[in-house]
């Protein structure tokens, strides 16, 4: 933590806090429709945005603040292992490319406004969709919980959150105050215009980052090699090196199925879903998945920032150094005042898209898939809409107690099990877009052992230097293979395997199936008319 | 995705009236190869898992992957394009042979798989919810 407050980084960044603001209760007005109280408007922005706002809103929405300060601290503390998001960013894409096109058309076919929604139709099956929904819920919450945790590293760096008492809190709860106000008026279309200002300043600060740190530092050549002296050294606390620039072969297996694993489960999570279902065409969808990876080159170069913190000799000497502030530390250290605000502006502004959608997205699986499913089933729309935001409202509560309340690394903590477990809805929620083969009951009973594999596996996993700890990574043993890898993958086989060998026994004994209210040709669906227009490709930025 | 069960690709001729359309078509065998590519270049840990040769300083295991973003986008790219033009060839074929054969045709979903899901990918594909029938509703 910095002595003192920076007078004009602050200045710079509460500048485009407030502007950021102001446009976000304005978004309320942007495209508006004439159903403004049905649930597909406040919660989807209308289903109706083009190539343009979807690739803003998307990776808006899937780049977060967290992202910007955890990866490149996980490759400040470790090295080469924290650059697994980018492969995991890379492949992700011809992934979804099979099967969001689907996921979007069914969903514009029947209304679905959530994950659960599709579940629910294909199957027929409430405890299934109610599996599913939670689970959403489950890994979204801490998801925002750690977008403040990413806004308050840079309140920290800003020298306003860093002294004790409640008033070090203050700066946080007025910046989420105003994120749940313009969430509550505007839904979906706030963190749509706002990712606009968010994206530009992220490109921005990492282009700018990637050239003028370097030539500070003596160049990329310099700034790697000074990294692998520092991993080399041994850590006090384990007796081995802290890490390594390159991944050694023991690694290895870990850095794929942490890749694997971290792609199929991006798109499980129901933020992901939102924005893809508030594109208008099914070819905006499939078009966004070949133009997104401008983000992913853009988090290559923000990951290598880890490397340039060590380089600078961010945090040196100091002793339990915070890695997460490793980033915004380098910021305040490299940049002039002024553009230091800019930066820290961006990883701000980044913490409120995502977080503004996560809680839309959460709100919206309670309000259709717990609400309206068990409580109220002859809930109208304009009752849907009421709901979901009063519960948007509530879950960025919950996360802001979260945050203040509990130690951080809980947290964390659930996030990493958010993760995998956000990934046990993958057979039911992806096979389900392909084939009604697999039985509803099996998928459930092979989503609960996914589910108790990955959150055991994870229980056993102790922190680094601390022997009785719990969560620490997730990182074990691959039953079979014998060599580490992500329990997120393991338990998600183990989840596939149950699935289809249950489907087998169900199959044979006749079990009910549950209705299908989808026919093969909603899959399959485009919006408007054939031959729709706008067929000129999107050019990515630069970056 | 090993749990997928034996899918039903092979190019067998459609079933029941309509224009048949094969499920395996030269299009989607270049579609699942470009959308494959990525995967087993980096999950292949071992194969760029290595310092040299350098580029401006960049280890090859960061330069590498940074260079399969810009690979693997163009893939895509590629992917979309071939994809989008072989749904709308469909489209106007089964439109062609719609207004020929009369409306009945289309009320029965043609058994070939959708265009855009390629069966040469490892995805799961099984016994339904292959058709496509885009306009069938019209």
């Amino acid at each position: 933590m910095t002595s003192g407050v920076n007078g004009v980084a602050l200045g710079v960044f509460i500048f485009f806090f407030v502007a950021v603001t102001v446009l976000g209760f304005l978004a309320a007005r942007w495209r508006r429709a004439d159903n403004a109280l049905h649930l597909d408007e406040w919660g989807l922005g209308g289903r109706s945005f083009g190539n343009w706002i979807t690739w803003f809103l998307l990776g808006g929405d899937l780049y977060t603040a967290y992202t910007f300060i955890a990866v490149p601290a996980l490759i400040y503390g470790a090295g080469a292992a924290g650059f697994y998001a980018v492969p995991y960013t890379i492949i992700c894409y011809p992934l979804v490319f099979l099967f969001l096109p689907r996921l979007w058309s069914v969903s514009h076919r029947h209304g679905y406004v959530t994950p659960a929604d599709f579940v629910r139709g294909r199957y027929g099956s409430k405890a299934l969709s109610l599996a599913v929904a939670l689970t959403g819920i489950l890994a979204t919450m801490p998801y925002i919980a750690l977008q403040l945790v990413g806004i308050q590293a840079v309140l920290d760096t800003l020298g306003i959150g860093g002294s004790s008492g409640w008033s070090k809190d203050l700066p946080l709860l007025i910046a989420f105050a105003v994120l749940a106000a313009y969430t509550y008026s505007s839904g979906l279309r706030a963190p749509a215009i706002i990712a606009f200002v968010k994206d530009t300043l992220i490109y921005i600060v990492i282009i700018v980052a990637a050239i003028y740190i370097p030539i500070r530092l003596g160049g990329y050549g310099h700034i790697f090699h000074s990294a692998a002296d520092s991993l080399a050294k041994t850590n006090p606390v384990t007796g081995k090196p802290k890490g390594s620039v390159i991944p050694a072969p023991k690694a290895q297996w870990s850095y794929a199925t942490l890749a694997l694993g971290s792609a199929m489960a991006l798109f499980m999570y129901p933020h992901s879903v939102t924005g893809v279902l508030s594109a208008k065409s099914r070819a905006t969808v499939r078009r966004n998945t070949a133009v997104l990876p401008a983000y992913s080159l853009m988090l290559g170069f923000l990951a290598l920032l880890g490397f340039m913190a060590v380089a600078a000799g961010v945090g040196k000497g100091v002793t339990g150094f915070n890695a997460q502030l490793a980033v915004p530390q380098l910021f305040d250290k490299m940049f002039p005042s002024w553009f230091a605000g800019v930066a820290f502006a961006a990883i701000g502004i980044g913490a409120l898209v995502p977080a503004a959608i996560m809680s839309i997205a959460a709100a919206n699986l309670f309000t259709r898939n717990v609400f309206r499913e068990f409580i109220k089933p002859d809930a109208t729309p304009e009752l849907e809409t009421k709901v979901s935001k009063l519960v948007s409202l509530v879950v960025k509560v919950g996360a802001l107690v979260f945050v203040l309340g509990m130690d951080k690394s809980f947290a964390i903590n659930l996030q990493l099990l958010g993760g995998i477990w956000i990934l046990q809805t993958f057979p039911s929620l992806v096979a389900g877009l392909f084939t009604r083969w697999f039985h509803r009951w099996a998928l459930l009973a092979g989503w609960a052992a996914g589910m108790a594999y990955g959150t055991w596996g994870t229980y056993g996993v102790a922190a680094v230097g601390k022997p009785h700890s719990h969560f620490g990574g997730s990182s074990i043993n691959i039953p079979g293979i014998g060599q580490t890898g992500y329990v997120g993958l393991t338990a998600f086989v183990l989840n596939a395997v149950v699935s289809v060998v249950l489907t087998l026994v169900f199959r044979a004994f006749k079990a009910p199936a549950g209705t299908d209210e989808t026919s093969p040709a909603d899959y399959t669906a485009e919006a408007g008319e054939p031959g729709v227009v706008e067929e000129k490709p999107l050019a990515a930025p630069v970056a | 995705m090993t749990e997928s069960p034996p899918s039903a690709v092979g190019g067998a001729p459609a079933a029941g009236s309509g224009p048949s359309e094969p499920v395996v078509t030269p299009t989607r065998v270049v579609v699942g190869i470009l959308l494959l590519a990525p995967f087993v270049a980096l999950l292949w840990v071992s194969s760029y898992a290595k310092s040299g040769p350098e580029l401006g300083g960049w280890p090859f295991f960061y330069w590498y992957q940074m260079l399969w973003v810009l690979i693997s986008a163009a893939f895509t790219g590629v992917a979309y394009v071939l994809v989008q033009r072989e749904e709308a060839q469909r489209k106007a074929r089964r439109a062609a042979a719609g207004a020929g054969a009369g409306a009945a045709s289309q009320a029965i979903p043609a058994q070939a798989a959708a265009p855009d899901e390629t069966a040469a990918t490892a995805q799961p594909a099984g016994d339904e919810g292959q058709d496509e029938d885009e306009e069938a509703d019209k």
